[in-house]
């Protein structure tokens, strides 16, 4: 009847070392990092490494993490690296448990600089998204952490969405939201604009506002002096 | 299933489904149509009504005085197939499944409907479903089993804007597509044409609504007072000869089993002289 149950599936998660936790300057650095790119990290998940940390070992402690982590949008899931009794602590707090990473790099100690997520990429490092249907209406794509390139039309009523730059290869006919994160620099490229809104680090136009002689053209947007800019390409 | 002649073989049935997301475009009028045209051409085809509560398809076949049990009874256990499957009386190869008045369309439940269309399969060799308007459970339920999709749209923009969100939904929350199968096979069937509104601006062209919706052409049929003159007698608009409307449909149904037809209502006519000599318009 329905096909599997449970299915397997690779995800990429922020590691957050829990010494880290104990650290006054942590929670004002972790602040800093979701003000530049809010979208990155709200709802973010997030999994507590243990190693090191054997002054964790209550439930109630891990639920604290929880709530300091919840403070700045962040999304506690889990731990790795735990020693058994760390991890009914947590099983208790309700977090799951993760195999540990292979061998790491030498991290710089809690006193020292700032937090630094494990999962730390700039639009540019991680891989592009590529698209190669038309994207319908009512659909939404959202390319995390790095560039959308579309092959096929952009249906209106569908939204498109990346924290870096986003090219159209055909008719831009819905929503394009590039550096979505906060990134000022993204850019958007299409063959057609035809588009419904676009935007740039939260600065958007709708199609109203978009000049007459600029629309079905192949351009290029780009946000100068704060204001959206459009150039044929 | 021996009350409907031999077993069919081999052969592969497919399941279409006429889906659409707006409303009152024409789906039940052409699934009449192409269910009646594929069994023109000696193919056994069921033509099934999804739209659980607002029954329609009964109707534009010519047998509501002859329903005694439907779709869901058969879904709940209440009734056989055989006691619920209508002969078309013009055709053999032709049967009607209407569905319930009473009920809605959360009686249509995912596993029966598998069940049922699993035993139509053994015997027919077209089985088309009549979707309702909408994007919810009915119109998901009835494009869920789709092997091909006849995405029926008018050419205006907010049947455009819908029929496009039915195909995302088709390449997406299809079982094909949830099991990373072949994907549906999706065409789109122009209705409600009219070539000199088309040439006064006053509605969308085939080019425009193909650009638009990216997905292979299978026919256009023309606005024709004969449509409704087929709902009205209870007879599938492609039984009547006489009726453009009628000659498209079965144009399309050629096309979806492979035949080229050229498109014949896209053209302007070519007047007789006898009316121009007459001056009609």
């Amino acid at each position: 009847m329905a096909g599997n149950l449970v299915q397997g599936a690779v995800f990429t998660v922020m590691v957050v070392r829990a010494g880290m936790l104990h650290d006054p300057g942590f929670e004002f650095e972790l602040a800093g990092q979701v003000q530049r790119s809010p979208r990155f990290f709200l709802n973010a998940p997030v999994v507590l490494d243990l190693k090191d940390a054997e002054d964790f070992t209550q439930a109630p402690e891990f639920g604290e993490a929880k709530r300091i982590l919840r403070r700045h949008t962040l999304s506690l899931i889990g731990v790795q690296n735990a020693t058994p009794a760390q991890l009914d602590a947590a099983a208790t707090a309700g977090l799951a448990s993760f195999a540990p990473n292979a061998t790491q790099p030498a991290r710089p100690r809690p006193t020292e600089a700032a937090p630094a997520p494990h999962h730390q990429t700039a639009p540019a490092a991680a891989k592009a998204r590529l698209v190669t249907q038309p994207v319908r209406s009512g659909t939404q794509v959202y390319a995390r952490g790095t560039d959308l390139i579309v092959t096929a039309p952009v249906s209106p009523g569908a939204e498109i969405m990346a924290d870096g730059n986003i090219h159209v290869y055909a008719a831009l006919r819905g929503r394009a939201l590039a550096g979505a994160g906060g990134d000022v620099e993204a850019r958007i490229f299409c063959s057609r604009l035809e588009a419904e809104l676009i935007s740039i680090a939260g600065r958007y136009l709708v199609s109203d506002q978009i000049p007459l002689e600029q629309r079905g053209l192949a351009v290029q947007i780009a946000l100068v002096d704060d204001r959206l800019t459009i150039e044929r390409n | 299933m021996g009350s409907h002649g031999e077993k069919r073989g081999n052969l592969l049935a497919k399941v279409i489904v006429l889906t659409s997301g707006k409303g009152g475009v024409g789906k039940t009028t052409s699934a009449a149509a192409i269910a009646a045209g594929l069994a023109l051409r000696g193919k056994r085809t069921v033509v099934i009504d999804f739209d659980v509560g607002l029954r329609n398809l009964d109707l534009v076949m010519g047998c509501e005085r002859r329903v005694v049990f439907d779709f869901i009874n058969v879904i709940n256990g209440d009734a056989k197939l055989n006691q619920a499957l209508i002969k078309d009386k013009r055709n053999d190869n032709l049967y009607i499944f209407p569905t319930s008045q009473t009920r809605d369309k959360d009686a249509l439940k995912r596993d029966g409907v598998e069940r049922v269309l699993e035993e139509l399969k053994e015997d027919f060799d077209y089985i088309v479903c009549d979707s309702p308007a909408g994007i919810e459970h009915g119109a998901i339920t009835a494009l869920y089993f789709a092997d091909s999709a006849i995405i029926v749209t008018n050419p205006e923009v907010s049947s455009v804007r819908d029929s496009d969100r039915i195909i995302g939904i088709l390449a997406s929350k299809s079982r094909r597509a949830e099991h990373n199968l072949e994907p549906v096979d999706a065409h789109l069937l122009l209705t409600r044409y009219s070539l000199e509104r088309v040439k006064k601006g006053e509605m969308l062209s085939v080019e425009d609504v193909k650009e638009i919706l990216s997905i292979p052409l299978l026919g256009v049929i023309p606005e024709s007072e004969s449509v409704l003159r087929a709902s009205n007698t209870g007879t599938p608009v492609a039984f009547d000869e006489e009726s453009p409307a009628g000659r498209a449909y079965l144009d399309a149904v050629a096309r979806f089993v492979g035949e080229q037809r050229e498109m014949r209502f896209v053209q302007p006519e070519r007047r007789s002289i006898f009316r121009a000599l007459f001056g009609r318009a």
